[in-house]
């Protein structure tokens, strides 16, 4: 029976669209009037912002709409008119309204009828068939579509449709039909601005005709922000002025600057604050985001760090601390001590070249006797240094954990030299090798043509060329050895510092303010809308709601994030094993300074 | 005017296809997947609660118990709020656009509504699924760049998994519908 239905509609009903009425809810319990809106042709939807009511005059309410129109560069005219009935229908009024359409003269005109206190509503569309008046009238199908006025003003539609900045007249481009609504609705708010206390000459009915919403803590913040700003920006210039001044330009103290990642956060930070106290206005609605998240941030960090100062100042944890830091420096020194002592034995059972694991073991033993002394000519002055560096933390935790990582890589200097010095040695060993090996086979690396050639050695030099070999490949082993330990335990401390890095990436990446708008005020980001069909009966027009549909977290993040430093590590895998492999040095954190190196 | 048929799916569980004509411009189509059964939550807690027990008689520490207890619990959370989806809803309103909508076992719905003025076409395709063949309904996007290509292909009903009597019934109301979306909009 449906099936019938359906056939029989596709016959008879003409090829013209479905004509969709956007019915705001706030209007829904209005008096009778006239209907302002939108009409946007390519999709034969009629978007209604507000219902003036009766009485008017009609120059009036064509003057206000010419008002509107030019402020805000959006078509709005007086679509229909809406009837709001009791029970007993009014026979005059009903005349009255079809009069109306000869004064405000619109293609199709849209007639809106309600009957008080029950939910069953009556929509007519008409249009004239001819150029003359008196032509006869075709209707179209109505859909009524209802939308919650004050949330599609407050929402933003990401992705944003490409819509064109404000153009003169109605010559927008047409943006994807609900995008269409959106922005009729956000760029009408001075259609919004007078509700019923005024003493105009015309009287609407939209979202804010019971009064105008405003917050006195907003409008306080607003007067406040500005003096507040111009501080914060002076304050910033001189930090930014005395930090590039010439004291720190020679060439020993700018080396450490950019190597350690506190300065690289402050830095960090610094750009960051400017950005928000600075004058200018945000240029659109993604700049007032990442104002806004970038000041959630800040504060939260700075909260998080006096919190950390607090919590290290309850039980004296400072001296606790430094008490314990020489006690672990010296027990890694330890540790490591009794590696090299395994390495120079007969580590795992390999046996090792006696004259070089003692040559080697000692080396680095006498570097780590030099490194406990000098921790130990260090220690009286660690629990100063310590307070010192713990107040940085009211800077923000960010900080804190930078200088958390920088403090972990200098008490950690001396796995890192002798990486170096592992790697170095292996990696010249590989480059022996290789090379010696060709002669073995009797090629030769042409570095002109960048590819292995055939060559003719001499007796004498392809004797001495494979005794070299022989020397170097019985030698692999232990140099191999000491570059596998040193490497793993560089490793070690690479991760460490990577998940510190990691952390602080997230604390300064983080979109706070987004996230809790999301959470908080939903329908402020959306990703899209959802209909709901209201009750239907049959005769009358199909009825929706249209709701907003929220961005998921996921998105929030990934469209609000903030940039961070931008400390990650460059290498895939493969990579990274082939550097192993030849001996190459690593380094994961290419901090922004060594981009100009 | 309401329709209720009972279906199966491509696995053999039941499925209820409800199907709402609102107006011959508005068609919604509601597929209920079968519930969760009591005798497979009564097997993965035993599952649970056993290995518990066994870890707990081998460590002495009653801690494994009271996580075990957790663990369930947080689990058939979980289950109920992110993947058991109890019935998919399609949506089709003439020249506005279609709304696919899932809603899980614990009330959460999750929506997605497509404009029609993306819409180029609604069909069913085959598919290859572990050793199956099986048949899909899915809505084909417009391509902004080339006006015959293709830029999305968005599955329907991908929990429910219906069989191809389901889809073809779908498909034939979609059609008609989109027939006359084509022919109002090449109208001048």
């Amino acid at each position: 029976m449906p099936r019938l239905l359906q056939l029989l509609w596709a016959q008879l009903s003409g090829p013209g669209m479905v004509l969709k009425a956007f019915f705001p809810t706030c209007c829904a319990s209005a008096d009778s009037g006239l209907l302002v809106g939108r009409w946007v042709p390519e999709q034969s939807s009629a978007v209604v912002l507000a219902v003036v009511h009766f009485p008017f005059i009609p120059v009036q309410v064509k003057e206000l709409l010419a008002q509107v129109q030019q402020a805000s560069q959006v078509g709005v005219a007086v679509l229909g008119t809406w009837c709001h009935r009791r029970q007993e229908p009014e026979e005059s009024l009903g005349h009255f309204l079809e009069g109306l359409g000869t004064l405000f003269s619109h293609e199709p005109w849209l007639q809106l009828c309600r009957e008080r206190g029950s939910k069953s509503w009556n929509c007519k569309a008409t249009r004239r068939q001819g150029p003359t008046p008196l032509a006869p009238a075709c209707e179209d199908q109505v859909m009524l579509i209802f939308y919650d006025q004050r949330k599609v003003l407050l929402s933003r539609l990401h992705p944003p449709a490409a819509l064109p900045e404000r153009q003169a007249g109605d010559a927008t481009a047409s943006a994807g039909g609900l995008a269409a609504v959106f922005d009729t609705v956000a760029r009408s708010e001075v259609l919004f601005q007078s509700d019923r206390f005024d003493e105009g000459p015309v009287r609407l009915t939209h979202w804010q005709s019971e009064g105008v919403e405003a917050s006195i803590l907003v409008e306080l913040a607003k007067r406040a922000a500005g003096p507040v700003c111009l501080l914060l920006a002076c304050l910033l210039s001189l930090v930014s002025a005395a930090s590039a001044c010439r004291v720190f330009r020679p060439w020993p103290l700018s080396f450490i600057w950019s190597k350690l990642s506190t300065c690289e956060q402050l830095r960090h930070r610094l750009d960051q604050l400017t950005l928000v106290v600075s004058a200018h206005r945000a240029e659109g609605p993604a700049q007032l985001m990442r104002k806004a998240n970038t000041l959630v941030s800040v504060l939260l960090d700075m909260a998080l760090g006096l919190l950390l100062l607090s919590w290290l100042h309850r039980k004296d944890r400072f001296a606790h601390l430094a008490e314990a830091l020489v006690p672990v420096a010296d027990r890694v020194a330890e540790e490591l001590q009794h590696l090299l002592q395994w390495l120079m034995g007969a580590p795992a059972g390999l046996k090792m070249n006696r004259a070089l694991d003692q040559v080697l073991g000692r080396f680095f033993l006498y570097h780590i006797h030099l490194w406990i002394s000098y921790i130990h000519l260090m220690s009286p002055f660690i629990e100063h240094i310590l307070w010192h560096l713990g107040l940085s933390a009211c800077l923000g935790l960010t900080v804190a954990l930078s200088i958390l990582s920088d403090i972990i890589s200098l008490l950690t200097f001396h796995i890192y030299c002798f990486y170096v010095y592992g790697a170095r040695l292996y990696s010249l060993k590989i480059h022996g090798l290789s090379s010696l090996w060709r002669l073995f086979r009797g090629k030769k690396w042409n570095v002109l043509r960048q590819r292995v050639d055939s060559c003719s050695y001499d007796l004498d030099q392809l004797f001495i060329g494979t005794l070299l070999f022989t020397i170097l490949i019985f030698l692999l082993p232990t140099t191999a050895l000491y570059y596998l330990v040193f490497t793993l335990l560089r490793l070690l401390v690479v991760t460490v510092q990577g998940l510190v890095h990691l952390l602080v990436d997230l604390i300064n990446s983080l979109p706070l303010y987004s996230l809790g708008l999301r959470l908080c005020r939903p329908y402020r980001l959306a990703a899209g809308v959802k209909f709901r069909v209201l009750e239907h009966e049959a005769g009358r027009p199909l009825r929706l709601l249209m709701q907003i549909n929220p961005l998921p977290f996921s998105h929030v993040v990934r469209t609000y994030r903030l940039p961070s430093c931008g400390c990650h590590p460059k290498h895939s895998w493969g990579s990274l094993c082939r550097k192993l492999f030849f001996g190459e040095l690593i380094y994961p954190w290419r901090q922004r300074g060594d981009k100009q190196d | 005017m309401e329709d209720e048929r009972s279906l199966s799916d491509i696995c053999g569980g039941r499925l209820a296809l409800h199907r709402r004509y609102y107006s011959p411009s508005c068609l919604e189509f509601c597929l209920s997947c079968p519930r969760i059964s009591l005798r497979s939550i009564t097997a993965v807690t035993c599952t649970v609660w056993l290995a518990a027990y066994g870890l707990f008689t081998l460590c002495e520490n009653s801690m494994i118990l009271s996580a075990a207890i957790f663990i369930t619990l947080l689990g058939l959370l979980g289950y109920l709020h992110f993947v058991k989806i109890d019935h998919e809803t399609l949506l089709i309103i003439d020249s506005l656009g279609i709304q696919m909508t899932s809603s899980y076992a614990s009330g959460k719905e999750s929506t997605t509504f497509i404009e029609m003025g993306k819409v180029k076409d609604v069909i069913i395709n085959e598919a290859i699924y572990m050793q199956k063949v099986i048949y899909y309904l899915c809505i084909l996007l417009k391509d902004p760049v080339e006006p015959h290509g293709i830029s999305q292909v968005v599955p329907i009903f991908q929990s429910a998994k219906p069989r191809l009597d389901c889809l073809i019934e779908v498909y034939r109301s979609c059609q008609e519908i989109l027939a006359h979306q084509k022919a109002a909009s090449t109208s001048p």
